[in-house]
């Protein structure tokens, strides 16, 4: 991993890095990856991935609900934690001129 | 009276006998919360919503509608949302933040009402400290600042479920709620002297439970006492249809075996753990554990063989790898999870940005801590394009080895005994310039989490600077009930459990 690297995931990840915080945290991060490298020492021909843990006992079937309205309108209580809002809706920075 | 000395199950008899109120035990903790600042277990606290709660809670106790727990005070980690208080997850991106709605776990223990006909009518006592989205090993990473241990201020209270570990041991709540993803309830548990229980994954809902690494979050109690976790846990696991991976068959009274002897039709008062095998991983007491808490884990295992069990030797031969393998799949997981916060529909919104990406960008950056990021980042290479098979993939290839290992080790055994943790409370500061030397801590408690397996932690002694030694308990899918048994047996042989911590009057 190179320094090119944290700022690309930096971006993907839609944080920002300056040039010194980007140095610091590469050392941390060519760390844990030198760690996680140990992992590629393990033969795992033809196993298959385990994505959940439950999936290992067995299989699970997606559970389905009746398709119905189960909530009361409660727009005022979902929009008070956000940090702009006008008539009703969530304010954001104008993205189409 | 000392109420805070006092295991729930007491507690509950009290409340029932009338020999106490839910309103005079909730002023007593609170009072106790005022006084007992210093350790920074809680990040919100509303008097008046707790007493209300607890009003709540004695007209059912008078009316006869109590159950079990009714009237009891409990402490949430800041990790589910509540309604009324605040929840954060000890993040700034969601400081202040009000959630419209109560977590099953919340509502579970909560005061019952007709849109929540099954509330245990608990009464919440505030939110407790944690480190920020649970990512941590010593809660030195909130955003709110670390929580100490209350057997020494000096030490840290482990993570990340260390403001719930604090509040007990210092008195501040009988028993409080934690999240373990990779050893957060167990470990703090160990470094404060608690009784805690990461059940099977899917047992307790994961809804209103803020998302760190969903494969791997799971919700338990932290207590004094193995019966007190067997009545709590009890109470909050529930089938969910609000969460696609709670199991359906997870209501359970986990307390039924609790007094029972380990084999049907074993009389011997003497040997209450006869016909149990307990499995000692050599991979647990190899190189890098401190030789105190050796002695303390081995004591314990005597202890168990006293009581009529048997010890064998197994084997968990990826135990090593358990380390990798979680810092890739937790960070992949966090990463997507983590994405929601864009300042947008809630939490921090950044003051000053060019544009909605820069707005995006500026608040995530300002809004995360220097630990969460790192984890967004890693989480999001590793789940890049051409890096996708080589870490993710083959991480969770090696999940199936790891959760295969303990199948064949549970053909020679029923638990597994070990360490929770490589050493006892380390020091504020200690570890945390070096984000690996803090991962490596978490060696004996992340292999249960990729398997989903329960696991508990039960303090067993203490180390010459008395701080606590915890010993983790590791049963098969589903065993829950049989750990408590264990523990309980095992608690009624010692009193390591019932010592107080040394700073708390």
């Amino acid at each position: 991993m190179k320094l090119d690297d944290v700022q690309r995931i930096a971006h993907l990840s839609r944080l920002e890095l300056n040039q010194a915080e980007a140095e610091a945290v590469l050392p941390q991060l060519q760390a844990i990856f030198s760690l996680v490298e140990e992992m590629q020492a393990v033969d795992t021909t033809g196993l298959e991935p385990l994505a959940h843990p439950i999936l290992f006992l067995r299989d699970l079937a997606q559970p389905m609900r009746v398709d119905q309205v189960t909530e009361s309108d409660s727009r005022a209580e979902n929009m008070q934690s956000a940090p702009a809002q006008q008539d009703g809706y969530f304010l954001v920075p104008k993205v189409i001129e | 009276m000392s109420w805070h000395n006092t295991p729930i199950a007491l507690m509950a008899k009290a409340l029932a006998a009338k020999e106490v109120s839910s309103t005079e035990l909730t002023q007593y903790f609170l009072g106790r919360i005022d006084a007992g600042k210093q350790w920074n277990a809680y990040l919100d606290v509303n008097a008046h919503l707790s007493l209300e709660q607890a009003n709540k809670a004695d007209q059912l106790l008078s009316s006869g509608k109590a159950g079990k727990l009714t009237g009891i005070p409990v402490a949430h980690k800041d990790v589910f949302v509540t309604r009324g208080w605040k929840s954060t997850a000890a993040s700034k991106i969601l400081a202040g933040y009000q959630s419209p709605f109560d977590a099953t776990v919340v509502a579970n223990l909560g005061i019952p009402d007709e849109n929540n006909p099954h509330g245990a009518g608990m009464v919440c006592l505030g939110k407790t400290n944690m480190d920020e989205f649970a990512m941590g090993s010593s809660n030195e990473n909130s955003a709110f600042g670390p929580v100490l241990n209350p057997w020494n201020s000096a030490h840290v209270a482990g993570g990340s479920s260390g403001g719930s570990a604090a509040a007990v041991a210092a008195g501040l709540a009988p028993i409080a709620t934690g999240t373990d993803t990779g050893g957060s309830i167990r470990q703090p548990a160990a470094f404060c002297g608690l009784t805690g229980i990461k059940p099977s994954y899917g047992r307790v809902s994961r809804y209103g439970m803020i998302a760190y690494a969903s494969s791997l979050d799971q919700a338990g109690p932290m207590g004094k006492t193995a019966e007190d976790c067997a009545l709590l846990l009890s109470a909050m696991s529930s089938h969910d249809p609000r969460d696609s991976t709670s199991l359906a068959d997870s209501g359970e009274d986990y307390g039924r075996y609790l007094n029972q002897n380990w084999k049907e039709g074993n009389t011997n008062p003497a040997k209450p753990l006869e016909g149990l095998r307990v499995g000692l991983p050599k991979e647990f007491f190899a190189e890098g554990l401190a030789s105190d808490v050796a002695k303390s884990v081995n004591d314990a295992a005597n202890l168990l063989q006293s009581l009529g069990a048997t010890l064998v030797e197994v084997s968990l031969p990826k135990t090593k790898l358990s380390i990798p393998v979680y810092y890739v799949l937790a960070p992949a997981e966090a990463s997507s999870n983590l994405s929601r916060f864009d300042g947008v529909r809630y939490g921090y919104r950044a003051n000053e940005y060019r544009d909605l990406g820069d707005m995006y960008a500026k608040s995530r950056t300002e809004g995360f801590g220097s630990e969460v990021k790192r984890r967004i980042m890693i989480g999001t290479y590793v789940l890049c394009h051409g890096y996708y098979d080589a870490y993710y993939l083959q991480a969770q290839k090696i999940r199936r080895i790891i959760a295969a290992d303990f199948q064949a080790v549970f053909n020679q055994c029923d638990v597994i005994l070990g360490p929770v943790a490589p050493d006892v409370a380390w020091r504020l500061g200690e570890k945390s310039k070096d984000p690996v030397q803090m991962y490596l801590e978490d060696i004996y408690t992340l292999s249960t989490n990729l398997a989903g397996l329960p696991a508990m932690s039960v303090p067993c002694g203490f180390n010459a600077n008395n701080l606590p030694i915890g010993m983790q308990l590791i049963g098969n899918y589903f065993s829950e009930a049989r750990l408590l048994q264990v523990a309980h047996q095992y608690q009624q042989s010692c009193d390591w459990h019932l010592r107080q911590a040394s700073e708390v009057a």
